[in-house]
C-alpha cells in the first residue's frame, strides 16, 4: 500500500535548518497495524503528515497504491487523500461549533455523499461508538473519551483504507485510551490499515509492527506478530 | 443585541457545588467591542461559551435579538449560532486534514450556500487576508499566526453579527498577535460586534468596554479609553 524512497523533509527558518526526515524508507502492506515510536522531535509526526499527504517532502518519493504522490497534481492528490485516508489526532481536532452529528458528517460533505446516505452512515457510527445520545451536543459538553470516539467516527466515516493516528490516546486517561485502542484494533481486524504514532509501548503493542525513529531516521523495526 | 439576566452556572460533585458563574447580568449592544478579563477560573470562558450558545446556563435568561435562547433546544440554539455567531479559539481549531480553503469553507457547508457563491465568498476573504497563495496548504504547513488568520477567516466567512474570541492571541508571538488584533479593530470599525476574552492588557485596549470577572461575579464593567491604534 505504502512505499517510500529516501524521504527527506527539511524545515528552514531564518537562521536554522532542521532535518525532520533524513532519507526515510518505509513500506506498509495492506492490512497492517504499524506503530511509529521515538522521542519528541525524531520526525515521527512529520512522517505521519507526509504519508497522510497533508505535508509534502522536500525530496524523495512516496508511492501510495503504486502511484507516486509527488507527481500528482494538487487536485488528484486531494482526491486520493479524501477517498482513502482518515485522520485521528491527539487533540481530537473537532469543530467546537458543530454538533457531534455534524462533526462526523463533515468529511462526507467533501466527498459529495448524498444526504440520505450521509444520515444513515452517521447514525450507524454513532450507534457503534455509543454516542447516539450525544448527537446534538457540542464537543466541549463531552468527556475526552467521548470526544475522541467522535473523532474516530469522523476519521472512518468515508471508509478509508488507511487510518493515520497521531497520539490518539495522548490526552486520555487509561480507561478511555484503552477503549480507543480497542476501536482501532477492531477496525484493523475488519481490514483497515493503520499507521499510528505513539509514545506508549502499551499502545504500540496493539499493532503488528513497531518502527522506531531517531533524529529523522528509522533505526529499528520489530515485528510483534505476523498475521499476514 | 443580547442581554442576559441572573445567569448561573455550577457543577455538582456529590454534596459539593462549585460555582462557575453567579448572578451575571449583562447587555451588549450592536457595534460594541467588549473585553472580558479576569484570573484563570473566574468563569470568563464559560461566559463566552454561553453567549456563543455552545454551553447552557443552569439558571437565568438569555435574549439574543429578543429571542429567548434559554428556552431553545440544542438544535435551535445550534441554528442560531450558525447564522449569527463566529468563534475564534486560542488553539485555532483548524482541521489538520483540510486545506486552508476547505477550512474556511466549512461553516458555509452547513448553511446550504451554493457552490458558486461559496467560491466567491472564500475568494474575497482569501484576498482580504492575503492568503490566496496559501489556499491549498494544510495547517501544519503554516505558522501559528497564519493558522489563526485562517481561524479568523473561518469565523467571519458567514458574515456573523457577533464575533466571539477566546484568547485569540494566546498562542502567538507578539507581532503575530498584533496582526490579529488589528484585524479585529478593522472588523469592529466595519460594524461587527465583538466580545473577546483575554489576559492581555494591551489587547483589552482595542475594545470599547472592559468587564472584569472574579470568582464567577462581574466585579467591574466600564468603558475603555481607547488607544489610538
Amino acid at each position: 500500500m505504502i512505499r517510500t524512497n529516501k524521504l527527506v523533509k527539511v524545515y528552514r527558518t531564518d537562521e536554522v535548518q532542521t532535518t525532520a526526515l533524513n532519507a526515510v524508507d518505509v513500506s506498509i502492506a495492506e492490512g497492517e497495524f504499524v506503530a511509529v515510536m521515538g522521542p519528541s522531535g525524531c520526525g515521527k509526526s512529520t512522517l505521519l503528515n507526509v504519508l497522510g499527504m497533508i505535508d509534502s517532502p522536500s525530496s524523495g518519493e512516496y508511492f501510495f497504491n503504486g502511484e507516486e504522490i509527488g507527481k500528482l497534481p494538487e487536485r488528484k492528490r486531494s482526491d486520493v487523500r479524501k477517498h482513502n485516508l482518515g485522520f485521528v489526532f491527539q487533540s481530537f481536532n473537532l469543530i467546537d461549533e458543530l454538533t457531534v452529528y455534524e462533526n462526523i458528517e463533515l468529511p462526507m460533505l467533501y466527498t459529495k455523499v448524498p444526504a440520505a446516505q450521509r444520515k444513515k452512515r452517521v447514525e450507524e457510527l454513532m450507534e457503534g461508538m455509543n454516542i447516539m445520545h450525544r448527537r446534538n451536543h457540542f464537543p466541549q459538553q463531552l468527556s475526552g473519551g467521548q470526544q475522541q470516539r467522535v473523532a474516530v467516527a469522523r476519521a472512518v466515516v468515508n471508509k478509508p483504507k488507511l487510518i493515520l493516528a497521531d497520539e490518539p490516546t495522548g490526552n486520555l486517561d487509561s480507561q478511555n485510551g484503552d477503549e480507543v485502542m480497542k476501536i482501532l484494533a477492531d477496525l484493523n481486524a475488519e481490514g483497515t490499515t493503520i499507521l499510528m504514532v505513539t509514545h506508549s509501548q502499551y499502545c504500540a503493542e496493539f499493532g503488528n509492527r513497531i518502527i522506531r525513529m531517531l533524529d529523522g531516521q528509522v533505526v529499528t523495526e520489530n515485528v510483534i506478530r505476523q498475521y499476514l | 443585541m443580547l442581554s442576559i439576566k441572573n445567569i448561573e452556572r455550577f457543577y455538582k460533585t456529590g454534596p459539593l457545588t462549585t460555582w462557575v458563574l453567579r448572578d451575571i447580568n449583562l447587555k451588549v449592544s450592536e457595534g460594541e467591542f467588549v473585553t472580558i478579563m479576569g484570573p484563570s477560573g473566574s468563569g470568563k470562558s464559560t461566559l463566552l461559551n454561553i453567549l456563543g450558545m455552545l454551553d447552557q446556563p443552569d439558571a437565568g435568561e438569555y435574549l439574543f435579538f429578543d429571542e429567548p435562547v434559554h428556552r431553545f433546544n440544542e438544535k435551535r440554539r445550534s441554528e442560531l449560532h450558525k447564522h449569527y455567531i463566529g468563534f475564534v479559539f486560542q488553539a485555532y481549531h483548524l482541521i489538520d486534514e483540510l486545506t486552508v480553503y476547505e477550512n474556511i469553507e466549512t461553516p458555509l457547508l452547513y448553511r446550504g450556500i451554493k457552490s458558486a457563491e461559496r467560491k466567491a465568498m472564500i475568494a474575497d476573504v482569501l484576498d482580504r487576508f492575503n492568503m490566496v497563495a496559501k489556499k491549498d496548504l494544510f495547517p501544519a504547513q503554516l505558522s501559528g499566526g497564519q493558522q489563526q488568520l485562517v481561524g479568523v477567516a473561518r469565523a467571519i466567512i458567514g458574515k456573523p453579527k457577533l464575533l466571539l474570541a477566546d484568547e485569540p492571541t494566546g498562542n502567538l508571538h507578539s507581532s503575530q498577535g498584533e496582526t490579529i488584533m488589528e484585524l479585529f479593530a478593522q472588523l469592529h470599525r466595519e460594524g461587527m460586534t465583538i466580545i473577546q476574552v483575554t489576559h492581555n492588557e494591551k489587547n483589552a485596549q482595542y475594545g470599547t468596554r472592559l468587564i472584569q470577572l472574579e470568582d464567577g461575579f462581574v466585579r467591574d464593567d466600564a468603558g475603555v479609553a481607547r488607544l489610538n491604534v
